[in-house]
């Protein structure tokens, strides 16, 4: 058995669904199955070609029955808008293992239109966060995500605008990219006066709500190397997983996400590489806090640094660590479990394919989030075998 | 928030929800190693132990991190913005809750701010909320 990392497995197949933003004429489930259609095509094989399926969401037999696909190995993972993060990580695991040969991994969600998504309608009220959340209002994602953003600006003599110049710079981005969702120009004045929506949070740090769907095919690098597409192969270099606490108020630290510290290092340690080796990031963004607690918590800045890093442009076109350059959950697309689309920005920067090029981008770190600050999933990938 | 969500007991929480609609604010101690912690379960998370007792606390606590909701949840037309604040109480957990009694402004609500309970009714039930201790007048303190 081979290590599930370095580069030992590749992502062979990578798309989004045609359309992103509003698509009432799509259910849920069609979303995954166009997803993974296209990133069939993309990867030259055909459904008969996967043995293995991993989703989050529906179950992973709904996706694969839907598409014609018989697996031999199936994950249904569910921690959020990470789980694909996990799931790639545990069909590297699979892969290597022998357990699966070549594994598609969808995402599809009609997170504005709501079409073919009823499962998720009904409130809970006797779980954890059904008895200790929802009975003070923090049932959606902005009255709950981002309770814990003040005490992180406070303790580090930060504040709002440090938040407006993470929605500022990645608008920058989201101009280059023609998907993107939000592509007009905006300045920090003009976040800080946006609609407010739960103080600090104003509009435009908030993430945009869409539907759509992303769908991503792994396999052995040496199956990779006989695939017509090979020279787009995107490999594996590290990863990790970990998690805290289902709800909210337990986090150990409010200020500091365990979870992200740990599953970044794993992935940094099972990827033999450093910070240094990072030619481009993706921060899972559904609200403006979330970029700084990673930029923190994954060590490119020290405690305290990460408001004067962005404001810096260091995260913005031409900057030194060019950071969600789709445009990001805040610019570019969210539909609920946005893992998928930060994953697929990291494998066009790698292709030389992304609307918004990163010249010589080689090495993509990807940081998720589940669950608000629940789980989170990272990986880093690199454009060549090492 | 009268209208709120009515949260649904389990066997391990019953205490915790008697307690409140009774007026008190009751969580968990273990025994074994001294700690109180919280969300109710039937053992210490951090040591194991199944020594464990419900406690009446103080109900006093500091006000950690806050968001003032525009949108709250129902979303009734005209809904008044609600604050959803955590709270860590003297004993070292930390909460989720509601403070009232302030205006819903960020010049109102200054982080740190000591606070203490009191109890809100929902449906039959009474729900922990917070409110900001009276800041005593220069002249109180001399």
């Amino acid at each position: 058995m081979s290590s599930m990392h370095n580069g030992n497995v590749a992502v062979v197949g990578a798309a989004e669904t045609t359309g992103l933003g509003t698509l009432p004429e799509m259910s849920m489930i069609e979303l995954h199955a166009e997803a993974a259609r296209n990133a069939l095509a993309d990867a030259g094989l055909a459904p008969s070609d996967i043995d293995g399926i991993a989703t989050a969401g529906p179950l992973p037999m709904e996706v694969s029955h839907h598409l014609g696909i018989t697996p031999r190995w199936l994950d249904g993972t569910m921690v959020g808008g990470c789980s694909f993060m996990l799931h790639v990580r545990h069909a590297a695991a699979a892969i290597a293992a022998g357990a699966a040969t070549t594994v598609l991994i969808t995402h599809g969600e009609s997170g504005l239109s709501r079409v073919g998504m009823d499962r998720q309608s009904g409130l809970v009220t006797d779980t954890a966060s059904g008895q200790f959340e929802l009975p003070y209002g923090a049932l959606m994602p902005f009255a709950n995500f981002t309770v814990p953003a003040l005490r992180f600006l406070h303790d580090r003599g930060m504040g709002r605008t440090d938040l407006a110049e993470v929605a500022v710079a990645q608008r920058e981005w989201a101009m280059l990219n023609p998907r993107a969702l939000r592509r007009k120009p905006v300045t920090v004045g003009e976040v800080l006066e946006a609609r407010p929506i739960a103080y600090p949070f104003t509009r435009d740090m908030c993430c945009v709500i869409t539907d759509g769907g992303g769908a991503l095919i792994l396999t052995t690098a040496g199956r990779a190397a006989d695939l017509p597409a090979a020279a787009r192969a995107v490999y594996l270099l590290g990863s990790g997983e970990a998690s805290e606490a289902p709800i909210m108020s337990q986090m150990e630290d409010v200020g500091s996400f365990g979870a992200f510290r740990r599953a970044s290092a794993e992935a940094f340690a099972t990827a033999g590489v450093t910070h240094a080796d990072i030619d481009h990031l993706m921060c899972y963004d559904a609200f403006a806090h979330l970029p700084l607690y990673m930029l923190e918590d994954l060590g490119f800045v020290g405690r305290g640094e990460s408001g004067a890093f962005v404001a810096s442009g260091a995260t913005r076109p031409g900057g030194t660590l060019p950071m969600n350059t789709n445009g990001g959950g805040l610019s570019y697309t969210h539909t609920g479990m946005y893992g998928m689309f930060a994953i697929q920005e990291a494998i066009r920067q790698l292709r030389g394919e992304a609307p918004a090029q990163v010249r010589g981008a080689r090495v993509s770190f990807v940081q998720g989030v589940g669950m608000y600050f629940g789980a989170a999933g990272s990986l880093i990938f690199a454009s060549e075998k090492p | 928030m009268a209208d709120g969500i009515i949260p649904t007991p389990t066997p391990e929480t019953a205490p915790y929800w008697a307690a409140a609609t009774a007026g008190r604010l009751s969580i968990q101690r273990c025994l074994a190693c001294g700690r109180h912690y919280f969300y109710p379960r039937s053992f210490c998370p951090r040591c194991q132990s199944a020594d464990v007792e419900w406690t009446d606390v103080s109900g006093r606590g500091r006000l950690i991190s806050y968001i003032i909701n525009y949108r709250p949840f129902p979303c009734t037309h005209g809904a008044a913005p609600q604050v959803i604040a955590l709270v860590e109480l003297e004993e070292g957990v930390r909460m989720l809750t509601n403070i009232v009694g302030s205006p819903a402004e960020p010049e109102a609500l200054p982080l740190d701010a000591p606070v203490s309970v009191e109890f809100e009714p929902r449906g039959e039930l009474k729900v922990p909320v917070f409110r900001l201790d009276p800041v005593l007048p220069l002249d109180a303190v001399r």
